[in-house]
């Protein structure tokens, strides 16, 4: 038996982080193979993982000598699922301040530390992250391979960086570290920027020309150039500046929270004004509203689609069709779960089947809980589909993904098998057998 | 059990041996039998009752006609499962279900093409109308916070008909709700059980002798929100001393106005017991006339309250949210109490955190009484998913539930548990002719509710504008008259 014993190490891009694996061989043969790439959906297809990553997909491929082989048995294959916004790993319990790690400088009437930090942009989540939260099995369990871990908010619009994990529950757990930006416009920015959307927004324009002018080479007719940035008058903390400039560069995607239709049609604007920025909506209520001007400005969006009520003001178009609006103009669309970030991401593939039941096609619904949130970060190189050279983020399913009555057989990370368990199925085991409890159970693990 | 008389004028609602509600009015039956001076006593004074139904229904059922579904698939939310059925409806109410059913002529006659037909959802618990849609502040109606016992408020007196969230539950097959006050308090006050028609008042949604709730919590929530302002509760050692005080004064007023009745009808002139409203929710309970519906989430709570409940006498209709239901399943089967559950939330709070996917499942399997419930203005809009979940992971697990008994999940235990079962909650003749419309398989994510019926009436019809709701806050909104 060949083993290969080979650390795969991927620089693809600068803080991007692979990693380390030590897998078998795998043949998956006989699957309904959703590649998620260009050659679609292929019956009775392979998928074979060497070295933790994708080596060959197609049709009737058969197993090589020395693989372990999986009779997929015409089940649903697909690549892992990737949540595009949660609180994975970095809130054990929502209301108890001492597990909670994305909220700083009090922005919520529950945590009140007893010092705030100078920065807001700089914060950056990665170091929050625990990998071995109970909520990580919980989720990868339910076929959810990768998340976009994201802060929750600081006191000013900008909440801090996000990152990209995988959820295989080991400490090499960054796929991606400070992989956007998150901002907070609308009611919770304009609250955070003294009031109104029309101090937000001078706010975020002004922060963006502050990082525009230290991200230029320094011209000689100015005196310091890039080191002038951070100097007196500056709105910018010398580390928020810092933060900002792979933003500005574009390098790294801005994720703004808004729901209104005109809070988008700003933000068109403002990618018109600094035209580098990648610019990504959260949120997005009433995007449907403005879905062609989204589409022009390539601006995607990441919803919810189950929001369908006028929970604010500023989202009294809500709508159960608002992916399938928005998929229909051209926008790339990401599905998150946006009442429930941290312990129910899981339910990300009934979202997205809701929206398939209002008008979203299958495959587009599909896409938009793996690829788009893949291409939406920047790792769509390695992640997001089956297709060779990809890390080998596996799932195989008792049924169709969306459906509510069907659940992961089997689910690799990186090549590797993860165990389907979690605390939640322990104590469903403990407790299973209720009626012939002989002693107490807590001697029953 | 004892059931307010609706739709009669107030002094005619005869009210015997309890003390239900607001305003005094003299009992017709005190005046017949005791108006008359004894000789003893010299001058009896009228009899003082306590007005049984102040806020009474005025609920009419919308047009409706004589009405054959034929060619669905049947769950008739008592464990049956016809395949290839047929529904008659009259007079809003359910005539027949079967395999052939001849419609008498002038019957209105659908061919269901394959689709399902279900019994109406009932969501146990909902706060609809109290934390309307936009969540302002000033639609924050749902929990009088001021004090831990406020068993004196009535969700009912908050309702707002026109929150957009009645409407998005029709289109998910709701038909009854029950709408309560919020978990703050060791007694949030009075829920009332509603029809989700679209309506000008509360009184036009009101469920016509649906007894009233009262809204327990246990756990964390009272102990964080009074512990937080000094005073208690601040711990559950505290909120149980909280929940004994006030059965106990429970006790003493109820016997007050117990030997007051008495002594009058004994031809003496007693003094009239002081009115107390918070007291008079209590004995509601005490009566039987009032359920008991209780926020708890930990096991070991649960059977705390179990006990505290028989320390004073009372029965709980159902434990709200019961996310460690699992963990005592047998002794809900034994008190026969019911736990209303999510299928899946966890983790948000500390008392949430052993959640698991089986535990409606779980509570079905121990011979209690299990239900689906929403306490979301989204959640309600597919408690059907949430039942599917369940039972998908009860499945996975080993566990063989059918499709026919999970709907009990959902229809016929939330009418029990709301004390309406003998009018609603399944498909079968006699009962309020509640029912949906599924496209498909409603445990498929991809089914949608057609169409809805409420005492046989059309409330919503997927395909059909003119019977798609659309409250007033909606009009000249962003998105009016838009599926939603």
């Amino acid at each position: 038996m060949s083993r290969s014993m080979t650390f795969a190490i991927s620089l693809l891009a600068a803080g991007l982080i692979s990693s380390s694996v030590l897998a078998e061989n795998v043949a998956i043969v006989g699957g309904k193979v959703v590649t998620g790439g260009p050659e679609g959906t292929i019956e009775n297809g392979t998928v074979l993982i060497v070295d933790g990553k994708i080596s060959a997909v197609g049709a009737g491929l058969p197993a090589p000598e020395g693989y372990r082989l999986i009779d997929a048995g015409g089940r649903y294959v697909t690549t892992g699922l990737m949540v595009p916004y949660s609180s994975l790993g970095v809130q054990e319990i929502n209301l108890e301040k001492s597990t909670v790690d994305h909220i700083v400088n009090s922005p919520s009437p529950f945590f009140k530390p007893a010092s705030k930090v100078p920065f807001s942009a700089a914060f950056d989540i990665s170091y929050a992250i625990n990998p071995k939260a109970t909520a990580i099995p919980v989720t990868r369990i339910e076929g959810i391979t990768r998340a976009v871990v994201a802060p929750a908010g600081t006191d000013k619009i900008f909440a801090g960086q996000a990152a990209i994990i995988d959820l295989a529950g080991n400490f090499d757990f960054l796929t991606k570290s400070r992989a956007a930006m998150l901002v907070e416009y609308g009611i919770s920015g304009k609250d955070k920027a003294g009031g109104s959307r029309g101090t937000a927004m001078v706010y975020l324009i002004k922060a963006l020309e502050e990082a525009q002018a230290a991200a230029q080479p320094p011209k000689r007719s100015r005196k310091k150039g890039a080191g002038a940035a951070s100097g007196k008058g500056m709105l910018l903390h010398p580390m928020d500046l810092a933060a900002l400039l792979p933003v500005i560069k574009g390098e790294v995607p801005m994720v703004v929270i808004a729901s209104r239709a005109a809070d988008l049609m700003s933000l068109v604007g403002l990618k018109e004004r600094f035209a580098d920025l990648d610019l990504v909506i959260l949120g997005g209520a009433e995007a449907w509203m403005v879905a062609d001007a989204l589409a022009a400005a390539e601006i995607p969006v990441i919803l919810d689609p189950t929001a369908n009520l006028p929970s604010s003001f500023e989202a009294l178009g809500s709508t159960l069709e608002n992916a399938a609006r928005l998929q229909a103009a051209g926008v790339m669309i990401a599905i998150a779960n946006g009442g429930s970030p941290g312990h129910n991401s899981r339910l990300i593939t009934q979202a997205a089947g809701i929206a398939v039941a209002h008008g979203l096609d299958w495959d587009a619904a599909f896409a938009a809980i793996t690829i788009n949130p893949a291409r939406i970060f920047g790792v769509d190189g390695q992640l997001g589909s089956l297709e060779a050279g990809k890390l080998a983020d596996v799932v195989i399913w008792d049924g169709d993904p969306l459906e509510l009555m069907s659940s992961p057989d089997m689910v690799f990370i990186n090549g590797q098998e993860t165990p389907l368990v979690s605390r939640q199925t322990k104590l469903r085991d403990r407790y299973m057998d209720l009626k012939n409890m002989t002693g107490p159970l807590a001697y029953k693990k | 059990m004892y059931r307010i008389i609706e739709n009669r004028s107030s002094a005619l609602a005869l009210v015997t041996g309890l003390g239900l509600v607001l305003g005094l009015v003299v009992s017709p039956r005190a005046l017949a039998q005791n108006g008359e001076p004894t000789a003893e006593t010299g001058e009896q004074k009228p009899l003082v009752e306590i007005k049984a139904n102040p806020f009474p229904s005025t609920y009419r059922p919308l047009a409706s006609e004589p009405t054959l579904i034929t060619n669905v698939h049947i769950l008739d939310g008592v464990g049956g499962n016809l395949l290839n059925g047929a529904v008659l409806m009259a007079d809003g109410k359910i005539v027949a279900v079967g395999e052939d059913i001849e419609a008498p002529a002038g019957t209105k006659i659908i061919d269901g093409g394959g689709r399902w037909v279900t019994a109406g959802i009932i969501d146990t618990h909902s706060h609809l109308g109290v934390y309307s849609s936009p969540q302002v502040r000033a639609h924050a109606d749902g929990n009088e916070v001021s004090s831990p016992n406020t068993a004196e408020v009535w969700a009912e007196h908050a309702i707002l008909p026109q929150d957009p969230g009645f409407a998005r539950a029709s289109a998910g097959g709701i038909t009854v709700m029950q709408i309560l006050p919020g978990s703050a308090n060791l007694f949030g006050g009075r829920g009332v059980t509603v029809k989700n028609v679209p309506s000008r008042t509360m009184q036009d949604m009101k469920f016509p002798g649906a007894p009233p709730g009262l809204k327990m919590a246990c756990g964390e929530n009272p102990k964080r929100v009074y512990g937080a302002r000094k005073q208690a509760p601040s711990s559950r050692m505290g909120n149980m001393a909280g929940y004994r005080k006030a059965w106990a004064a429970a006790v003493e007023y109820k016997r007050d106005w117990d030997d007051y009745r008495a002594d009058h009808a004994a031809g003496k002139d007693p003094k009239v017991p002081k009115r107390d409203l918070q007291m008079d929710t209590l004995v509601g309970v005490l009566n039987g006339e009032i359920l008991v519906h209780n926020h708890c989430y930990r096991a070991d709570e649960m059977v705390n309250m179990i006990d505290l409940s028989k320390e004073f006498g009372y029965h709980v209709a159902s434990f709200h949210h019961a996310v460690e239901a699992y963990k005592i399943a047998d002794y809900l089967a034994a008190n026969d109490i019911c736990a209303s559950m999510w299928a899946d939330w966890w983790g948000f709070k500390a008392e949430a955190y052993d959640g698991i996917r089986e535990n409606i499942p779980f509570v079905h399997d121990a011979g209690a009484c299990a239900i689906v419930h929403s306490d979301s203005a989204i959640g309600i809009q597919r408690l059907h998913q949430e039942a599917a979940k369940a039972l998908a992971d009860a499945r996975k697990a080993g566990l063989q539930i059918s499709i026919a008994d999970a709907w009990r999940w959902l229809s016929y235990n939330p009418a029990k548990a709301l004390g309406i079962a003998d009018q609603t909650g399944s498909l079968e003749p006699g009962k309020n002719a509640d029912l949906v419309v599924w496209s498909g398989n409603p445990f498929s994510v991809y089914t949608q509710a057609e169409q809805v019926y409420v005492d046989g009436a059309l409330i919503f019809d997927l395909n059909d504008k003119t019977h798609q709701p659309v409250s007033d806050f909606r009009l000249g909104q962003p998105g009016e008259g838009d599926v939603k």
